[in-house]
């Protein structure tokens, strides 16, 4: 059994009210002729077809999985022709630019429909995962034959690109890779070499795969910087063949309907992208996006797993409770949803994703201000204020998504635990997020020692400003004035730990490395305070209306009841002064 | 041949709806709306007729508040070529908006309309019937095939017991069963043309039309909660019960 309805309402208010993007809009000359309605529209629509033909095939497909027999991939029933119909219908090419077919649509709106993607079958939404990306990195990088040849039936959806890094010695490590590429007389290269964990690899979606290949040239430095990128297509432009073969899939504990794949390359005909040597900087213009889009996936899964659980907890019935709501007659039994343990795992649910859809959005939304803002002194702000959010929304969003599946399938009680209710597929799905693209353990180290320290604490200090802004901005209002002053503290506290964790690096360079994650959580929750120091300030005075009501409910649950977790986190920083000793070799 | 189809905004079906406090109708604050699902297949039909060469001109046309206008829309997105919202906010009946229709078809003098069958907010089941009634149409209702030839209509109706087949001469009124045809996702690009599709807002008052309520909604109520049911353990205590418990035979 299974659930789910588009969480229109509350986008709307994310993109029309906390962000105001449609103003933005106005000042974005590729977007001008964007409104308000037509947004609304085009997100309404996307989540008709994310509820109607992607969620049937959820839980299908994850029982049947993905089949492989020699060297064939295929997907489970239905999928093709769902995509097909994605294809069919514009949506893979929302946000590309009109020049080569896309919509030219803000990455906001495809926050939105990628969020409503993840929710309805996850493992579906890999196989068009990173077309997007791919896209950004073939425009910026190409030749103009390649981007003749290829951008626009990426666009279409014709071809299917992946992203081959992973293999078995170089995972997080990507400067362990070995795979190789020899130029050849025509300027084209032959790789040769092992790749594993290549999601779509090979599949039944479209006729051809567009592998994007990292890869060592003869005479490249090691590690990192001796990486260069190549375009390696499954048939080549003659129709033949390439000499690319998937030696099998993985039999995974979620997302089964995606084809996780071993790909080998044996000679294979492929073209460099971007410079030598420099392949990962290449892949670098896809980085932001397709980390945002990981942390939607978290998103996709907290807001599944709350309707599920919601909608449960109101039916199921036992045990009287101590209180019950005004007018509710007493009953043999009541639902769960009146006992307080529930009451609170509910809406935390429900405050922690609609907190976390402001943050993404808005992330998205600086995406969007750096590419298209008329303003080059605010393009560079949204740009590095996008860089420092990535690496928070990709982990700390990941995370929650798993937690609170666990969270909701708690709900469920013992039919959380079986398959005949969706919730431990949600629970299974997304557990990969907090893996792929970058472990969540290699994001906080990025935000904290490269995003944080790096600059010497520029960016945090900017962030913070906006934060202790909006803090501002509410301090007068009856309804948020108490929520403002603990947003005020709670960013000098931060500030502070930061501080803290700089100085202390000079003696001990291992601190940060140590308080990493507890960083990373602690500016997801003060974040998250932000959000709903804005959320309540908007809500302010429309008590009259359920949805601002709910609002500033959560709101004031927020700081009551999740926000204290910030003190814990104060309190891990400060014991990572400790050193952990090594374990037995 | 110009096809006129009706458009409703109606509380969207996969919503649980709840009656206000007072008794006095649904709860609509804060419910997501949508387009009356056997509208939907009214325009899907005036839509695939039009890729068929048929129909030349698709007008959708809704009564109903400005917000009305979002269904317009996704009725543009799907196919129609202009819309026009009769813009009111009061509850109107069915005779009403079959008053108003009427004035829209000696308007526009469709040779086709297509309604829903039905609303699925309120079941009405008579806008379409009223509707033929004022025009002097001739009408076919619950159709689940259409199969235009010349002036003539051919609607497969779905009835009691079968399938009933009448040959309509145009001009003249079809309302949609559920198995006409299954209604298509609006792609994005016809979202984004849409957007540039003519959208004309008039008033009942512009149509010299009087929305004077007949009816009067004294009490709206919930129907009473299911009961469980229970398993029976044979065919002959299935009919023992039936009898003397649920005395339906
Ligand atoms: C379903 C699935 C789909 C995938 N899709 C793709 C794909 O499409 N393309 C692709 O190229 N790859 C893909 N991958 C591979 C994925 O990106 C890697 O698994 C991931 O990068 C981690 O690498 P690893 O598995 O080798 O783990 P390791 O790198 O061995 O890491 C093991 C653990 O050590 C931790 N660790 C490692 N280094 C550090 C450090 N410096 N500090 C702190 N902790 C550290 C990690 O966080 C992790 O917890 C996929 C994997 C899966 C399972």
């Amino acid at each position: 059994m299974w659930h789910y309805q588009a969480p229109l309402r509350d986008m709307r208010f994310v993109i029309e009210e906390w962000l105001a993007a449609p103003a933005d809009w106005q000042r974005m000359p590729a977007f001008a002729a964007l409104d308000v309605e037509l947004a609304a529209q085009v997100v309404e629509e996307a989540g008709r077809f994310a509820g109607g033909v992607l969620a049937p095939l959820n839980a299908s497909g994850d029982r049947q999985g993905c089949r492989f027999d020699n060297g064939r991939v295929t997907t489970p029933d239905g999928f093709p022709a769902a995509y097909q119909a994605f294809v069919d219908g514009g949506w893979a090419a929302l946000a590309c630019a009109e020049e080569h077919g896309g919509q030219g649509l803000p990455q906001l709106l495809n926050a939105a429909l990628l969020e409503m993607i993840y929710s309805t079958n996850h493992a579906w939404a890999m196989y068009p995962g990173i077309a997007h990306g791919a896209y950004e990195c073939l425009r910026a990088h190409g030749t103009p034959e390649l981007r003749e040849r290829y951008l626009a039936d990426i666009v279409s959806g014709e071809i299917l690109p992946t992203m081959c890094l992973t293999e078995p010695q170089a995972g997080s490590d990507v400067g362990l890779l070995r795979s190789r590429a020899e130029p050849a007389a025509d300027g084209s290269y032959r790789i040769t070499g092992g790749k594993i964990f290549a999601s779509g690899g090979e599949h039944d979606l479209t006729e051809n795969i567009l592998h994007l290949v990292l890869a060592r040239l003869p005479d490249a430095p090691s590690g990192s910087r001796g990486i260069s990128l190549f375009l390696v297509p499954k048939r080549l432009p003659d129709g033949r063949h390439n000499a690319v073969r998937c030696g099998g899939i993985e039999h995974k504990l979620g997302i089964r309907g995606s084809a996780t794949c071993t790909l080998s390359f044996e000679q294979a005909e492929g073209w460099l992208l971007g410079e030598p040597h420099r392949g990962l900087a290449a892949m670098f213009v896809m980085m932001n996006s397709a980390r945002l889009h990981v942390g939607l996936q978290g998103l996709g899964h907290a807001e599944a797993a709350w309707q599920n659980a919601a909608q449960y907890a109101a039916e199921r019935r036992q045990m009287r409770a101590v209180r019950r709501p005004e007018g509710r007659a007493e009953a043999p039994a009541d639902p769960i949803h009146y006992h307080p343990a529930m009451r609170r795992t509910l809406l935390e649910l429900r405050t922690l994703t609609e907190g976390m859809r402001a943050l993404g959005y808005w992330t998205a939304h600086l995406l969007d201000q750096a590419e298209q803002g008329a303003d080059p002194a605010l393009r560079a702000q949204a740009e590095s204020r996008a860089q420092l959010l990535t690496p928070l929304v990709k982990a700390y969003f990941t995370e929650q998504g798993f937690r609170l599946a666990s969270s909701a399938l708690q709900v469920f009680g013992g039919y959380g635990y079986v398959q005949d209710y969706a919730v431990e597929q949600i629970l299974r799905d997304s557990r990969i997020a907090m893996i792929y693209e970058g472990s969540n353990e290699i994001q906080a180290n990025d935000l904290l020692l490269r995003k944080v320290l790096g600059d010497g604490g520029a960016a945090l200090r900017g962030l913070l400003e906006t934060f202790r802004a909006e803090a501002e901005a509410a301090s007068t209002l009856p309804e948020c004035g108490g929520f403002a002053t603990a947003l005020g503290q709670y960013c000098d506290r931060l500030a502070t730990a930061a501080e803290g964790l700089a100085a202390a690096a000079a003696q001990d360079p291992e601190r940060p490395y140590r308080a990493a994650g507890d960083f990373l959580r602690l500016l997801g929750l003060v974040a998250l305070a932000f959000a709903w120091v804005r959320s309540a300030r908007l809500a302010a005075g429309r008590a009259d209306d359920p949805f601002y009501a709910g609002k500033l409910e959560s709101a004031a649950f927020f700081f009551a009841y999740l926000l204290p977790e910030a003190d814990h986190r104060l309190a891990l920083i400060e014991a990572s002064r400790q050193p952990l000793p090594f374990l037995p070799e | 041949m110009k096809i006129l189809v009706t458009v409703k905004r109606v509380v969207d079906y996969n919503v649980k709806v709840r009656v206000k406090a007072d008794n006095s109708a649904v709860d609509l604050a804060n419910v997501k709306m949508a387009m009356n699902p056997f509208c939907e297949i009214a325009v899907e039909e005036a839509v695939r007729l039009k890729e068929r060469g048929i129909a030349s001109e698709i007008v959708a046309v809704s009564v109903g508040p400005a917000a009305a206008q979002e269904q317009l829309r996704t009725a543009l997105a799907l196919g129609a070529d202009r819309a026009l919202l009769i813009e009111t906010d009061e509850e109107l009946g069915s005779l009403a908006v079959a008053k108003l229709l009427k004035a829209v078809v000696d308007k526009e003098q469709p040779q086709l309309v297509i309604t829903g069958k039905q609303a699925i907010d309120s079941d009405n089941n008579q806008t379409g019937q009223m509707l033929a009634a004022l025009t002097g149409y001739a009408q076919g209702t619950f159709a689940s095939k259409l199969e235009p030839a010349g002036d003539k209509l051919k609607v497969v109706r779905e009835i009691d017991g079968g399938l009933q087949t009448l040959e309509l001469a145009l001009p003249a009124i079809v309302t949609t069963d559920l198995r006409l045809n299954e209604p298509r996702y609006a792609s994005l690009p016809n979202i984004m043309k849409a957007k540039k599709k003519p959208l004309e807002t008039v008033t009942p008052a512009d149509l010299g039309v009087s929305v004077a309520s007949t009816l009067k909604t004294l009490k709206v109520e919930a129907p009473a909660e299911r009961q469980a049911g229970i398993k029976v353990g044979s065919v002959a205590e299935l009919v023992e019960k039936l009898k003397n418990e649920a005395k339906v035979i």
